[in-house]
């Protein structure tokens, strides 16, 4: 009995040495997380002003803000969102309360995840020869935006989805019994209650485009325009844009402002998410059913 | 008194898949009757009352083939909309909107061209009268629906099919899951439905079914076994299943 | 009726958005496939895809994916083997060992982390890591293949993580409670059972990891030193076919050869992630079953 109570007594401590090998890695994985925040806010905090963010840059870009950047950013957030929405929140519609199993429903299901799975950087030069070149839109931000729309959609059309499927099948029961149009059911009994899910979704998928560069290197961003855009056929600075060019290609520019524009960027994508977290807990509480 | 036809089926067969739930169905319903269907579980009783206003197809798997006639009309030449409002459906367990009591009921009427407030106000009163709720929750018609008690919310969905005027009332069960009291005032509801509508009425309980209706089926595992008045069907039945499940032999 | 009428027009777009989600994957992989037909009638596929020399500005040019290939695959092969095992210990601690409060907070993290653009960790690579390396192992230069490993290693995390934990998450209970019935610990079941259960799933996670690797363009552009040489370690420079195609792009003439052979670059990277991605997908659906 003894010696039964050894072997268990060895199994125990294999276990916590296991358990804290994995705690370890974990901590491995977290730490440079919080680490890296601290270096950039750490390295840009002399150079962060209210000036910084609301001027435009000077003397090839070694002093001033950039706040063209980040109008340019912001315009192209507008943009992206105003493409992919319709787009995505419509086509999700199809697939939830329209489509049948079809091949041609299998192969929508099959395109929403390729596209999820292309290349930033495909989406570019898909989006240069399609917007630019054929369509002669030339880099602008009606370009940019529309790349980065197609890019957006499978998070919009799978983050719909969900929240689609979420609603109760009662609802649509009853809509339909009452003699409502299958229309009239969406989106008077469907469409309103999924509606937080896809705010959350469309807010983490415009953060997640408010940081990609690729898809913007050929097809809207330039690098030093002082002077905001007149129309959506004028190219835009980005932040992400900005900051690969002088950290790379300029020499001579400071670090901090570097480092400044990093924190930025960071600050302005954070903040999407925080408010994409902060929607999903106010509605979750506010279900009614 | 002739009684006239509402629906009629000719040879119904209904399918989930491979599986054939109804089998040959042929029967009458007539105008402003009771008409109540009995039967143990799986027996295409829920399958029917469904198969009348589509809501079957709601199911990837389901076929049918055979006739069913509402008003001498076949049902294939009725848009689903328009047959969903003329054959309203309670379910078994009452299932409300999440919005407020008035707008449970206003929405039917909504959906179907009617915009004028004065006009919605007047239905929805209407409506709670004829499904005996008014008097509890006239004052709080703003209120959530979900808030109701199971009686309540039950009546509620009679009320919200009474609101765009159908010919035909269907109930699927519908007091599977209420007390005594509560079913009560429902039965009595019905039978003051009785002048202006058709009712057909499923139910598991047999001693439902002798109260309310006028004339009863009795459906075993996907047939029609024995349709008389209520009275015969119970007292006389003139099949030996009929009289095994009435009694309580199997069921 | 008007009601009729708007309501068939909004069910028309509604199909229309399901069939343009499928045309968008046709109309990229097309226009892909058209520039690249054109390089391929002035330069032999057979050399495209198998050439050991990249080089567009020499004379005669030549236009070898072999080096590019290769850099793709050593950074992506790099990341992997660090990111995998760190990721599904990760993913084990927050699943299985875990308290709440510390599961959330983790989760959070992982959050944070997958939000962070791809931008921001090249700059982190060149201002920091790359400089660290090269300085604590005596490197020639920063700005090599393990730089760019290390970073993309950890920009998968989040998808290894989220996916591996979501396939433990999801073996069902009855299994763990089975092995405790039988006197076995939590790590034993863990490990045994549980981790087992969930392969499959973990399996998918890892190729969508992978899928993210190859197909990240900005971190490699920014740290590993754009060498489009067949790589022999990865502690030399070396260029992957993202980086060869943003960063090639800015330099060609509109319809030259350079010009269709970043198309076919483009095409190459098109096929490998969808066939990723689409082994993945399986893979996910049959899990999930």
């Amino acid at each position: 009995m003894f010696a039964e109570g050894k072997k268990m007594n060895a199994a125990k401590i294999r276990e916590k040495v296991a358990f804290s090998v994995l705690g370890l890695v974990t901590l491995l994985v977290v730490i440079p997380i919080l680490l890296i925040i601290f270096y950039i806010v750490k390295n840009s905090i002399g150079t962060i002003s209210w000036e910084f963010i609301t001027q435009s840059p000077r003397n090839g870009m070694k002093e001033g803000g950039i706040f063209p950047a980040i109008i340019g950013t912001i315009v192209l957030i507008v943009g992206t969102m105003l493409f992919s929405l319709p787009l995505g929140v419509l086509s999700a519609v199809y697939l939830v309360e329209y489509a049948r199993d079809t091949f041609f429903t299998r192969l929508m299901k099959l395109s929403v995840v390729n596209l999820s799975g292309i290349p930033s950087i495909v989406y570019g030069l898909f989006g240069f020869t399609l917007f630019v070149l054929f369509l002669k839109l030339g880099t602008s931000i009606l370009a940019g935006s529309l790349t980065l729309a197609i890019m957006s959609l499978p998070v919009i059309i799978t983050a719909t989805k969900e929240a689609l499927e979420s609603v109760p099948l009662s609802f649509r029961e009853i809509s339909l019994s009452l003699g409502a149009t299958k229309w009239q059911t969406v989106r008077y009994c469907v469409l309103p209650y999924a509606i937080p899910g896809i705010l959350t979704g469309t807010v983490l998928s415009l953060s997640r485009a408010a940081g990609e560069t690729a898809p913007i290197l050929f097809t809207v961003a330039a690098f030093y325009l002082p002077r905001l855009p007149r129309s959506v056929f004028d190219q835009v600075m980005a932040l992400p844009y900005h900051l690969y060019v002088i950290a790379t290609q300029v020499p001579n520019i400071p670090v901090s402002i570097s480092f400044a524009t990093c924190f930025v960027l960071i600050g302005l994508v954070f903040l999407m998410n925080l408010v994409s977290i902060i929607l999903r807990s106010h509605f979750r509480k506010k279900k009614l059913w | 008194m002739v009684k006239e036809t509402i629906i009629k089926t000719a040879n119904l067969n209904c399918y989930f898949g491979a599986l054939q739930v109804l089998k040959n169905l042929n029967l009458e319903i007539h105008r402003n009757e009771i008409f109540g269907i009995i039967g143990p579980a799986n027996s295409g009783k829920t399958t029917f009352l469904r198969a009348l206003n589509r809501l079957n197809y709601l199911n990837a798997s389901y076929s049918q083939d055979g006739e069913i006639f509402f008003a001498d009309k076949n049902l294939k030449n009725i848009s689903d909309n328009i047959l969903r409002k003329k054959i309203g459906i309670i379910f078994a367990l009452p299932q409300v909107l999440p919005v407020s009591i008035y707008n449970n009921i206003a929405y039917g009427p909504k959906v179907h061209g009617i915009a004028k407030k004065d006009a919605i106000g007047h239905i929805v009163e209407e409506s709670l009268k004829k499904a005996s709720l008014w008097d509890e929750v006239k004052d709080r018609l703003d209120s959530p629906a979900m808030k109701l008690s199971g009686g309540q919310q039950q009546r509620l969905c009679i009320a919200r099919t009474l609101a765009v005027e159908p010919d035909v009332i269907l109930y699927d069960e519908h007091c599977s899951g209420l007390d005594p009291i509560s079913t009560a005032k429902i039965e009595d509801a019905m039978q003051q439905l009785k002048e202006t509508y058709t009712q057909i009425l499923v139910t598991n309980n047999t001693k439902q079914a002798a109260r309310v209706s006028e004339r009863c089926a009795f459906f075993l595992m996907g047939e029609l076994i024995e349709l008389d008045e209520t009275a015969a069907l119970f007292t006389e039945p003139k099949d030996k299943r009929t009289d095994d499940y009435i009694t309580g032999r199997f069921g | 009726m008007p009601r009729k009428i708007s309501e068939y027009i909004i069910e028309s777009l509604i199909r229309l958005s399901g069939f343009l989600v499928i045309a968008f994957v046709f109309l990229i992989f097309l226009f892909l496939l058209r520039d690249s037909l054109s390089l391929f009638k002035e330069y032999k596929i057979g050399e495209f895809l198998f050439g050991r020399n990249w080089l567009p500005i020499s004379e005669p040019p030549k236009f070898g994916i072999v080096p590019l290939f290769l850099g793709s695959i050593y950074v992506t092969a790099g990341a992997i083997v660090l990111c995998v095992p760190v990721g599904i210990a990760a993913a084990m601690f927050i699943a299985e060992v875990a308290p709440t409060f510390l599961k959330n907070i983790l989760k959070s993290l992982i959050e944070i982390l997958a939000a962070i653009p791809s931008v921001v960790l090249g700059f982190i690579g060149i201002v920091w890591l790359s400089p660290y390396l090269k300085h604590t192992f005596g490197l020639s230069t920063g700005m090599c293949g393990l730089t760019g490993s290390l970073l993309l290693a950890f920009m998968a995390l989040p998808t290894i993580i989220s996916i591996s934990e979501d396939a433990l998450v999801g073996v069902p209970r009855a299994y763990k409670e089975a092995a405790f019935g039988l006197g076995a610990t939590r790590w034993q079941a863990l490990w045994r059972i549980v981790l087992p259960a969930a392969s499959p799933g973990i399996i998918a996670g890892v190729m969508l990891g992978i899928g993210r690797v190859i197909g990240e363009t900005m971190v490699v552009m920014m740290v590993t030193g754009n060498s489009p040489v067949i790589p022999t370690s990865l502690l030399q420079p070396l260029r992957t076919l993202t980086a060869t195609i943003a960063g090639e792009m800015g330099e060609t003439v509109s319809g030259s050869v350079h010009y269709f052979a970043l198309f076919a670059v483009g095409l190459v990277l098109f096929i490998i992630t969808f066939i990723i991605n689409f082994i993945a997908d399986s893979c996910l659906r049959r899990a999930r079953k």
